[in-house]
């Protein structure tokens, strides 16, 4: 059994998905959908499984998250959707329910926040409610985990018994009641010849929906009857096609509420977000609030929190390798093998490994400014200057995002409507230095800049962001000229984050990072340190500078030799970094054997190479999240190269300028 | 009137909604439609965008989009 759990955004409905689920959850791919679902088990139940379709408003098809949902409930046929509704903004939620009903499959209304409404004096009648919209209602408060077990099993039930809504018809008596009904009548063979609910068809036609008019492939006199039938509506009620659906949706939804609905009075929620928005996005006080949150953020990362289990794990890695140094010599084992352990695998993935707590601690950070709602408020502060270089506020989301990771980055551009948006955002998000970028940062500042490292790491994704804009206003100039997409966003109240919810992410983050550490860093280091410990002949080399990686790496090292680092051993490292970042750090590890990193570049070398590594060609697999959102290899290659290409000239500029001081 | 022009702290009520397309769509999607109430609520740092309240939720849009919205104060 499979339901789709639907709903606007900021109703709780991940928190709902965590509850349901607890965390038996992986991503599924569905036919047709070519974004990635989350889909987990549902706990108690057989055989049951939900999944969590993208936050929207309306089943339009102008953002893809629409397109998403809309099709997976077409194509999928779920055996039931649970809608989750925010019962503190009842009327808005509801349109979007409206909608799915007309869908013809078994539903179930989740009410959430049930708890904040009663509590400000406000009710809902479930009985009467569920009566007028013809599914069941279940109240229930997610982040409480109340009402949750009753929702699944409700759920289930309507599924067996396939209990379609009971209401259709949303349209008193009247013009528009005339022309949605005729329309249905001119479309019904040709909507169940392409397997479409006939009602959700005709109201989509009527809306103009360019998907739906194409699946149902009229022909020209019913064309003609249809849009006379509509252009009689428009006159009769003075409102155009769109005006006239939207009002109808809304006029029914205000008479339910009028009949189950005690509004509550002004919600404790709204005045305490009123009273943190006097603040947060205060005339004066928004910019520096909002530079002062993300500072401390980096700084309780890099220098505080993280940092801290950062060197207490890497202590206790360094005890462990040394055990087992002292145990394979004891036990005698063949030196070369003893190297693969102890040179390979503990220096690479161990130095890799280290750098899991910053990882967590930055996601925990993004994941609380997500959650409690700041990130809209941060997108409503910084509209009109990312206007300026061709982006709406919206794109802060996936920017900031980016600074955790580029590929979940990549996948928020999503919620962007404009393709032109999409694109130029996905261009500038690598620019925001992802977490795994930190070893290699940690690595270069302990060596260079002890004293200054969070300084200096601050420094650098400053400078990362700097360059991203330059390239955005001059792509905004030439490549991807337009406008910016309409900008109509929700600012939810603050709220406090579901504890489970952070867990959860916090928990997917790690086990991520944990294996890819141990797949594809794992598989790197023991190439690396083959290629380094063998000569062409397959022999043991005395000296690293004769194996087969140097003369590989020796190919490409007169490249980089102009930005100051013309040595085979960090050219390698920096091409091992195209399949994780995190390589960079463990393959310099293993090819340095022990000596400083001093030894292999001065001061003015190691600023031009962090510059470099800071803006060059993402992971391959920020580049083949690239590739599925744009849907073109061409463009991810093409970034891949164009940033390889301006981090080579920014890090020679760099390299340059500096000659003249140091 | 339009809404771009009614001062912050004011409540009107919308005669009727412009523009076009998708933008459009959007609005009316959120509830944006004629007869509804609407408040000005606050002005962004930087002049653009506004705060609406409107249906009992927060709502921001630009300044731009906000001259197509007709209102006429309650």
């Amino acid at each position: 059994m499979i339901f789709a759990l639907v709903g606007n955004q900021n109703c709780g409905k991940t928190t709902l998905f965590n509850q349901m689920t607890g965390s038996n959850q992986h991503v599924g791919n569905f036919p047709g959908v070519t974004v990635e679902q989350k889909v987990g088990a549902v706990r108690g139940q057989k055989n049951c499984e939900v999944v969590d379709l993208p936050g929207i408003y309306s089943l339009r098809p102008y953002s893809d998250e629409e397109i998403v949902t809309r099709n997976f409930i077409l194509n999928e046929q779920p055996d039931a959707i649970i809608n989750i509704v925010d019962a503190t903004n009842i009327e808005r939620n509801l349109y979007l329910t409206l909608q799915l009903i007309s869908m013809r499959i078994p539903m179930v209304l989740a009410l959430n926040m049930m708890d904040e409404v009663r509590h400000n004096g406000g009710s809902v009648d479930t009985e009467k409610l569920s009566k007028l919209i013809g599914i069941p209602v279940v109240p229930i408060s997610a982040i409480k985990n109340d009402g949750v077990s009753e929702l699944t099993r409700i759920a289930v039930d309507i599924a067996r018994r396939r209990q379609i809504p009971k209401v259709y018809d949303f349209c008193p008596a009247g013009p528009v009641h005339r022309c949605i009904h005729s329309v249905c009548h001119i479309i019904e063979d040709h909507a169940q010849s392409s397997r479409l609910p006939a009602r959700f068809a005709a109201i989509k036609f009527i809306e103009g929906d360019p998907i739906v008019r194409e699946l149902l492939d009229l022909h020209q006199n019913d064309l003609d009857a249809i849009e006379h039938t509509i252009v009689q509506m428009e006159e009769d009620c003075g409102l155009d096609r769109n005006a006239a659906m939207a009002d109808m949706r809304y006029n029914f939804i205000e008479d339910v509420c009028r009949q189950s609905v005690v509004k509550a009075r002004e919600s404790r929620e709204h005045v305490r977000s009123v009273r943190l928005d006097r603040i947060l996005t205060g005339k004066y006080t928004a910019l520096p609030v909002f530079a002062l949150i993300m500072l401390s953020i980096f700084y309780l990362t890099f220098n505080v929190v993280g940092s801290f289990l950062s060197d207490l794990l890497a202590m206790a890695i360094d005890g462990f390798a040394m055990l087992v140094d002292n145990a394979l010599t004891a036990y005698g084992l063949n030196p070369v093998v003893h190297s693969l352990i102890i040179d390979g695998v503990f220096a690479g993935v161990g130095g890799v490994l280290s750098f899991l707590p910053i990882i967590v601690t930055l996601f925990f950070f993004l994941s609380i400014l997500e959650d409690t709602g700041y990130m809209a408020r941060v997108a409503f502060v910084m509209d009109k200057l990312l206007r300026r270089i061709g982006l709406s506020g919206r794109s802060i989301v996936p920017m900031l995002i980016g600074f955790g990771c580029t590929v979940p980055a990549v996948m928020a551009t999503r919620t962007l409507s404009s393709e032109r948006d999409r694109k130029l955002t996905i261009l500038l998000t690598p620019f925001m230095s992802c977490s795994a970028k930190i070893p290699i940062y940690g690595f270069f500042t302990a060596a260079f800049f002890a004293e200054y490292q969070a300084l200096v790491m601050m420094g650098l994704y400053v400078f990362g962001i700097l360059v991203g804009i330059g390239c955005a206003a001059i792509l905004n100039r030439t490549t991807y000229r337009g406008n910016p997409v309409p900008f109509v966003m929700e600012l939810p109240n603050y709220r406090f984050p579901s504890v489970r919810s952070v867990l959860q992410l916090m928990w997917d983050k790690a086990k991520d990072f944990l294996q890819r550490a141990f797949t594809v860093i794992f598989v790197a280091t023991i190439a690396i340190w083959f290629l380094q410990t063998f000569d062409l002949r397959f022999n043991v080399v005395a000296d690293s500078a004769e194996s087969l990686l140097a003369s590989v790496g020796s190919l490409i090292a007169p490249i980089f030799a102009p930005l100051g680092f013309g040595d085979w051993r960090v050219s390698t490292a920096l091409i091992t970094g195209f399949i994780a970042k995190e390589s960079v750090v463990s393959t310099l590890e293993i090819l340095m054997g022990g000596s400083a990193l001093t030894s292999l570049f001065t001061l003015r070398s190691a600023i031009s190479c962090l510059v470099f590594t800071l803006l060059y060609t993402p992971c391959v697999a920020a580049i083949s999240a690239v590739r599925r959102e744009l849907n073109s290899g061409f463009r991810a290659a093409f970034i891949a190269f164009a940033q390889t290409g301006v981090a080579w000239i920014v890090a020679f500029a760099v390299y340059l300028l500096l000659g003249v001081f140091l | 009137m339009t809404l771009d022009r009614l001062p912050i702290g004011n409540t009107a009520v919308i005669t009727r909604v412009g523009g076009e397309g998708a933008l459009r769509c959007r609005l009316l999607d959120m509830g944006l439609i004629p007869k509804t109430k609407v408040t000005v609520t606050k002005v962004a740092p930087l002049g653009d965008p506004i705060e609406l309240r409107l249906r009992d939720y927060t709502l921001t849009i630009r300044l731009a989009d906000a001259r197509e919205i007709e209102v006429t104060e309650a």
